[in-house]
């Protein structure tokens, strides 16, 4: 009997970690996500769906949707420029493991230092109006933060500046797993950077780019350190994780910020779902 | 034309990489320049004195740096011990025991790791706070240890390429199973836990929401919000700002030059799990 039980004493502090800090959050979540809770009160008054249906109707609440569309759009040009430069470098490059570390290293970065630097960047007459200037454009300079057509911009660029390290070195490290003698012999077969690209990269890299657009998905869906620290969701960049945190923790609406983050659970449990319908994983074996 | 070719590709990696320094070396001069200068002169312009670190020691006492260091230091070191021996420990009961639930266990573990934090912090919130944590650092260093299922998958993944006949041995030599634990697979893990330390311990460095949120208190701020806060009473004067946002990322820098490789096979082994 103490012999069948012993596994469970190596699993304890991880299980019950897990189960305090993952899920009964998850599941108080989904009970407070029907209620209407200042998070003090002891009694919390049943209200069905309407947070969900506020959360859906109320301009202030979808709104959020679409300035992740911004960042999600920005991810594409991530991913677009982390396989560009992944490509280049897997080849013969001079101070190759320098500019490597160049690219990748923002990835690194304190969030807090990264928005400070690039609140300092986009300031009135800043870093880059001064560029901007230099080269001629002096005339199309604008309130980067501060004007809300643009404030998106700058953001989701910011965002691209500091994730752009990431993807790239996922996507070296499997162009750099394809092993060596492929390329001998299709060159010798008489192909050319292009045919490799084409026909030896790209598929060796299939899972790593599909993976990396789930996550952009999620990963759009989630900012919040970005916006929260440069502009603190004004001008019109509130993102779904600010508004979650300003319902929660400054208005002390915890049912609706509740209703808020199921969506998002939701939405990110179902795209990793199709993922792994269309991508079956066949790599890992745990058991 | 292939050298032409060949320009434009170091060209745009010029290019690149101008994009990546100009941003953080413009601080640097902002950072080196005294507040006259610093009005006086475009942010392009470099510093007259590249050795006035007047700015850095005003951020450094007023900004309670030290207290920040010494805070993220304690947390990072105890949540750091805490997830590679429960890491370890639950995987070496996945690894090596056969017993029932496993699958439904694993499941468990899988699941959680696709719920993003940042979404459950509100009900997370709730129950941080009935434990009585919040305000103390045993809040950061709870949520550090139980939200990381990747270093749990990192462990089970190099456990397994550990032979069992290893354990078997020492079982027949008269060692228990914590004994196998401790004195034969604890230390062949050691590749993975550097993994583990490396990619968690950027991660805990680089932390805002959990500290923001549960260490409210300035004499409980870490690095991280020590910057955040920073901000507030020197808005208007950059050049303070820009040192103080030089001494965060310092570390990070020395850190990414000494231990180079170690971070590109950690975030890789990581991010793909």
């Amino acid at each position: 009997m103490i012999a069948r039980s012993r596994p469970w004493w190596y699993l304890a502090p991880a299980l019950i970690l897990l189960i305090t800090f993952t899920y009964v959050p998850v599941g108080n979540m989904l009970w407070y996500s029907f209620h209407k809770w200042d998070g003090l009160d002891v009694t919390m008054d049943p209200v069905g769906f309407a947070n969900y249906v506020r959360v859906f109707t109320d301009e202030q609440y979808w709104r959020v949707f679409l300035v992740s569309l911004y960042y999600f759009v920005a991810s594409f040009a991530q991913i677009a420029i982390a396989l560009y430069f992944a490509v280049v470098l897997s080849f013969n490059v001079r101070f190759k493991n320098l500019f490597k570390g160049i690219l990748f290293f923002p990835y690194l970065l304190n969030g807090v230092a990264v928005g400070f630097v690039f609140l300092y960047l986009f300031q009135p007459d800043g870093t880059l109006d001064t560029l901007m200037r230099f080269v001629g454009l002096g005339e199309h300079t604008r309130l980067w933060l501060g004007d809300p057509d643009i404030a998106n911009f700058s953001l989701a660029g910011t965002s691209v500046w500091r994730f752009t390290g990431l993807n790239f070195v996922l996507f070296l490290g499997a162009i750099q797993s394809i092993p060596g003698e492929i390329y001998e012999a299709a060159e010798i077969d008489g192909a050319n950077r292009w045919h490799q690209f084409r026909h030896i990269i790209a598929p060796g890299i299939r899972r790593i780019i599909s993976l990396s657009f789930i996550l952009a998905v999620s990963g759009s869906l989630a900012v919040f350190e970005i916006p929260f620290i440069m502009t603190g969701g004004a001008n019109g960049t509130r993102t779904f994780v600010v508004q979650a945190y300003q319902t929660a923790f400054q208005f002390r609406q915890i049912g609706l910020a509740s209703a808020m983050a199921v969506v998002l659970l939701l939405i990110v449990l179902l795209l990793t779902w199709i993922q792994r319908r269309i991508l079956p994983d066949d790599e890992v074996t745990l058991t | 034309m292939s050298k032409l070719l060949r320009a434009a590709k170091y060209a745009s990696l010029v290019l690149a990489s101008l994009v990546v320094l100009v941003p953080l070396v413009v601080v640097l001069f902002a950072a080196l320049k005294t507040h006259a200068e610093y009005n006086a002169t475009g942010p392009l312009t470099p510093p007259r004195n590249w050795f006035n670190f007047h700015n850095f020691a005003v951020a450094w006492t007023a900004g309670n740096m030290l207290r920040g260091f010494w805070n993220t230091t304690i947390i990072l070191v105890v949540s750091l011990t805490g997830t590679v021996v429960i890491g370890t420990l639950a995987a070496y009961a996945v690894s090596r025991f056969t017993f029932r639930f496993k699958r439904a266990v694993l499941g468990l573990f899988l699941v959680a790791a696709l719920v993003p934090g940042v979404t459950t912090q509100v009900a997370t919130f709730q129950i941080v706070k009935s434990l009585g944590l919040v305000n103390t650092q045993w809040s950061a260093i709870v949520l550090f240890m139980g939200t990381d299922i990747v270093s749990i998958y990192i462990f089970i993944q190099f456990m397994q390429s550990i032979p069992q006949s290893l354990d078997q041995a020492a079982m027949i030599d008269g060692a228990n199973r914590f004994t196998i634990y401790r004195k034969i697979i604890l230390p062949l893990m050691k590749p993975a836990i550097a993994t583990v330390v490396i990619i968690k311990g950027i991660a805990v460095y680089n932390e805002f929401y959990i500290p923001f949120l549960y260490l409210r208190s300035p004499d409980l701020s870490v690095i991280s919000t020590a910057l955040f806060r920073f901000k507030g009473p020197y808005g208007a004067q950059w050049e303070t700002i820009a040192a103080c946002t030089m001494i965060v990322l310092l570390p990070t820098m020395v850190i990414f030059l000494l231990l180079q490789r170690f971070i590109y096979n950690g975030i890789t082994a990581g991010a793909t799990k």
